[in-house]
């Protein structure tokens, strides 16, 4: 143990921490013995154990820790890189995780024997650990990374917060490790993109709370005296995702030593909720926090100015206005009634310039560099990336008009949508902000290979066009078929026979995720080299001039 | 606030002056086609808000121009449906299997019902195609272990085999091996005679008459004297070369060791008896009804 210096004192999230983790240790304890079903007493018995560790590392840092780091270093912001790092290693982890798991429930759609015929290892488990390993898991934590980076960066200060960083780092990852180890022990709420139960949605919004704070405390102590675009687009999605999670999870627990509960809402106001959540989950942290990640790193890397300030801000309050109103498209046809499938449908029309706003500044930031483009696969695959979310903000609203819903709702060219949008738009983004912020904060020069980058590229691309255009098809082929009748007026076609005509393309789909899991595992090796022998960079000593 | 803007060399477009962690913004004007298109959308979205039900109201919502609903399109929707099955539909409540028969229009419905229910609920084990698998029978063919009439394909369906159904068809092939009737010599002789029957090649130095002692004791009970089966008891015909299971000895001797006793479910209360007579008719007209 290091000399503490005599006036250290521990801070009151030091002491207040340790303390609320050594009484949530022991509540665990309570919990896990008390237990109604295994999982929970498994949950609790994992709170438990991270939460006396916590204490552990708590009391051990405040014993090494000399005072705390100082807010500057010779003029120049003390940025807080740890829990960036922290972040960026769980996105890759993740991310991995999350692709395989894809690939294996792509996989079992083409060859069910791969179910294995165990409850764990079956589709109905496996596809909430995808759908949440992708989104909140890997796409999570790159927002998480990006926006501490961002944040700091664009407002010249360090992050807010001692402790308070990687509490919610750390707590956002628990609670992917608490919600993911559920699904394959059958613990949900049912409710698609929000399946956790109760305890883990309690914590998620202790989390959230504060994470929110710690950004906003952060901008607001900024030393510039504008708030950068990205950091619009962060906190929208940080506060909207705060206010969805509330909506969408009011539950009732059967026990409070028990995983099960019950939502408040009931019938067609629950599937209403549920997809006003579950749209906005893709509007908001889809989109949001993504377009935020854009708004830095494509200026960043290409070295030009944003390309239209003015747009900006028109395009970011016309997004948050009409976005919130779109959820209803998911229920055409549906008990929900008319008037409300209206609203959603002609507000997702709307939708669509708010959202290209952000495509055209992306894209036209590069005029001037685009020959860029040919030497840099990074900023390559932010700029494909842009365009693929153009390409899913024109097909999300086609597909909201009601006669185009009908066929397509269902199908697997809902699957392509989305996955055109998280693949090229979500993936690509990410890879390409990751690329960029590993080198930056573990201070090397550069990426260990460009080349290697190109690759992932261009695997990955074959990946995604092979996913797509393979849903493409089946989508429109399922809708079809679906719909087609006889003279008689019977269906021509029984479900069998349409799962039979899928069969070719769900192989075609899940060859394609195969190649995007392999993209990711060459971008797994490369960062990691980065990390480990890349050259390391040299900072200048001379302070940089507020820019004001 | 100073003014520090400066105008961008590449473009020719001011900045607005401020930057952040060096990245700054150029101050270019909306695109225009942008900010048509944006207010075109919106026009369109009001437009359909005036002829569609749109906006809630205190107690109920904007009716639209039309009064567009869209559970009166199901509604219209089904009467168009009923125009065009006519009342033939309705008489096949009623009719009997052999009315059906003999009514062409009648008999069409029947079967288009029919497909579409076989599809949904037959398929899975006998096949899109009816063609059957391992264990599960050809329904196109004419071998039929339960009998091939109208009549007898409405039975199976209603009560199925061995379904647990009070009036489920019984019969089983006795686990020779398994509940020590035969010695497993016996059985490799009697299947290999069992071949024979079928016109299939046999063991080498088998001995013929010995199988045909073992399968007078043990088998013509069922399958009767001549080995053509008894739909009675669900017993196949040996000698037509069509094989639930399969016919190579390793897999007649599983057969004779083990017996076998597949399950055919009930479908008496799970499917209206119309939608049952409609599958009767459906399967007998697959090829070969009796």
């Amino acid at each position: 143990m290091s000399a503490s210096s005599p006036t250290k004192s521990m801070t009151i999230g030091e002491s207040g921490l340790s303390l609320t983790f050594a009484v949530t240790a022991f509540l665990c304890v309570f919990a896990a013995a008390k237990a109604l079903d295994t999982a929970f007493a498994f949950h609790a018995s994992l709170a438990a154990a991270a939460s006396a560790a916590s204490v552990f590392f708590i009391l051990n840092r405040y014993f090494e820790r000399g005072e705390l780091p100082p807010q500057e270093i010779n003029g120049r912001p003390n940025y807080n890189l740890g829990p960036i790092k922290f972040s960026s290693f769980m996105a890759m982890f993740w991310g991995i995780a999350g692709f395989a798991v894809g690939l294996i429930i792509a996989s079992q759609l083409a060859w069910p024997a791969l179910n294995f015929d165990l409850p764990w290892t079956s589709f109905g488990r496996l596809r909430p650990l995808h759908t949440s390993a992708v989104i909140f898991a890997f796409g999570g934590n790159v927002l998480l990374a990006t926006s501490f980076y961002v944040v700091q960066r664009t407002c010249r200060v360090r992050l807010a917060g001692d402790l308070a960083p990687w509490f919610v780092v750390i707590g956002y990852n628990f609670f992917i490790l608490i919600a993911g180890t559920g699904y394959l022990l059958g613990v949900t709420e049912g409710k698609e993109y929000a399946e956790p139960e109760w305890y883990s949605d309690l914590w998620l919004t202790i989390v959230w709370v504060v994470y929110l704070l710690v950004f906003l405390v952060t901008v607001i102590k900024r030393k510039e005296p504008h708030i950068f675009v990205a950091n619009w687009f962060y906190l929208a999605f940080i506060v909207t995702i705060a206010v969805l999670h509330l909506g969408n999870n009011p539950a009732l627990p059967v026990s409070f030593f028990g995983s099960k509960s019950y939502i408040a809402w009931g019938g067609v106001q629950d599937a209403m909720f549920q997809w006003w959540y579950g749209h906005n989950a893709v509007g908001f942290f889809l989109t949001a926090g993504f377009l935020a990640i854009m708004y830095y790193f494509i200026p960043k890397r290409a070295e030009r100015p944003v390309y239209s300030y003015r747009l900006s801000i028109i395009h970011f309050w016309a997004l948050i206005f009409l976005y919130i109103w779109a959820g209803p498209h998911h229920l055409h046809y549906t008990a929900l009634p008319d008037w409300t499938q209206t609203l959603g449908m002609t507000f997702s029309i709307m939708l669509w310039m708010p959202s290209w706003g952000g495509m055209i500044n992306g894209l036209m930031t590069l005029s001037g560099a685009w020959d860029k483009l040919r030497t840099d696969p990074v900023l390559r695959m932010l700029v494909v990336s842009v365009a693929f979310y153009g390409m899913s903000t024109f097909e999300g609203p086609m597909m909201s008009i009601k006669v185009v819903n009908s066929l397509s709702h269902y199908t697997d060219w809902t699957i392509g949508h989305v996955h055109s949008g998280a693949l090229g738009w979500v993936g690509f983004v990410s890879f390409g902000a990751l690329y960029c912020l590993v080198p930056w904060i573990w201070n090397r020069k550069g990426l260990y290979s460009l080349k290697l980058v190109n690759w992932h590229f261009w695997t990955a691309t074959l990946g995604i066009v092979l996913y797509i255009s393979a849903m493409w098809v089946s989508g429109i082929l399922q809708g079809l078929m679906w719909r087609s009748y006889t003279a008689l007026g019977f269906l021509e076609y029984s479900f069998i026979e349409t799962v039979e005509a899928m069969h070719p393309f769900y192989i075609i789909r899940a060859a394609g995720g195969a190649l995007f899991l392999i993209g990711s595992l060459i971008m797994a090796y490369n960062l990691w080299m980065t990390v480990r022998v890349g050259e390391e960079e040299v900072q200048s000593p001379v302070a940089l001039q507020p820019a004001e | 606030m100073a003014d520090h803007t400066e105008v961008d060399s590449v473009s020719g477009t001011a900045t607005t002056g401020h930057a952040w962690d060096g990245i700054k913004e150029l101050n270019t004007p909306l695109p225009r086609w942008w900010v048509i298109t944006f207010y075109i959308t919106i026009i369109w979205a009001i437009g359909y808000w005036i002829v569609y039900p749109a906006w809630p109201t205190i107690s109920s919502n904007t009716k639209g121009l039309f009064g567009y609903s869209s559970r009166a399109d199901v509604a219209v929707e089904l009467a168009n449906l009923e125009k065009i099955r006519g009342a033939k539909m309705a008489a096949l409540a009623t009719a009997s299997l052999a009315d059906i028969e003999k009514d062409p229009q009648m008999l069409a419905l029947a079967r288009a019902k029919g497909k579409t229910v076989f599809g949904d609920n037959c398929a899975a084990c006998h096949g899109t195609g009816a063609a059957g698998a391992k264990g599960f029978p050809n329904l196109n063919d004419d071998d039929w272990l339960w009998g091939g009439s109208l009549e007898q394909i409405q039975q199976t369906l209603l009560y199925g085999v061995r379904s647990g159904h009070p009036k489920t068809r019984e019969g089983q092939m006795l686990a020779f091996g398994k509940d020590g009737v035969l010695k497993p010599a016996e059985i490799v002789t009697v299947a290999n005679y069992v071949r024979e029957l079928a016109g299939l090649p046999t063991r080498q130095g088998y001995d013929a008459k010995a199988g045909a002692k073992i399968f007078a004791e043990n088998c013509v009970a069922c399958h009767g004297d001549n080995a053509k089966g008894n739909p009675e008891v669900g017993a196949p015909n040996l000698t037509d070369k069509i094989w639930l299971y399969g016919s190579d000895e390793a897999t007649l001797i599983e057969t004779i060791t083990n017996g076998r006793a597949g399950v055919m479910p009930a479908w008496e209360g799970r499917l209206d008896p119309t939608t049952i007579k409609a599958m009767a008719v459906y399967v007998h007209s697959l090829g070969g009804g009796k």
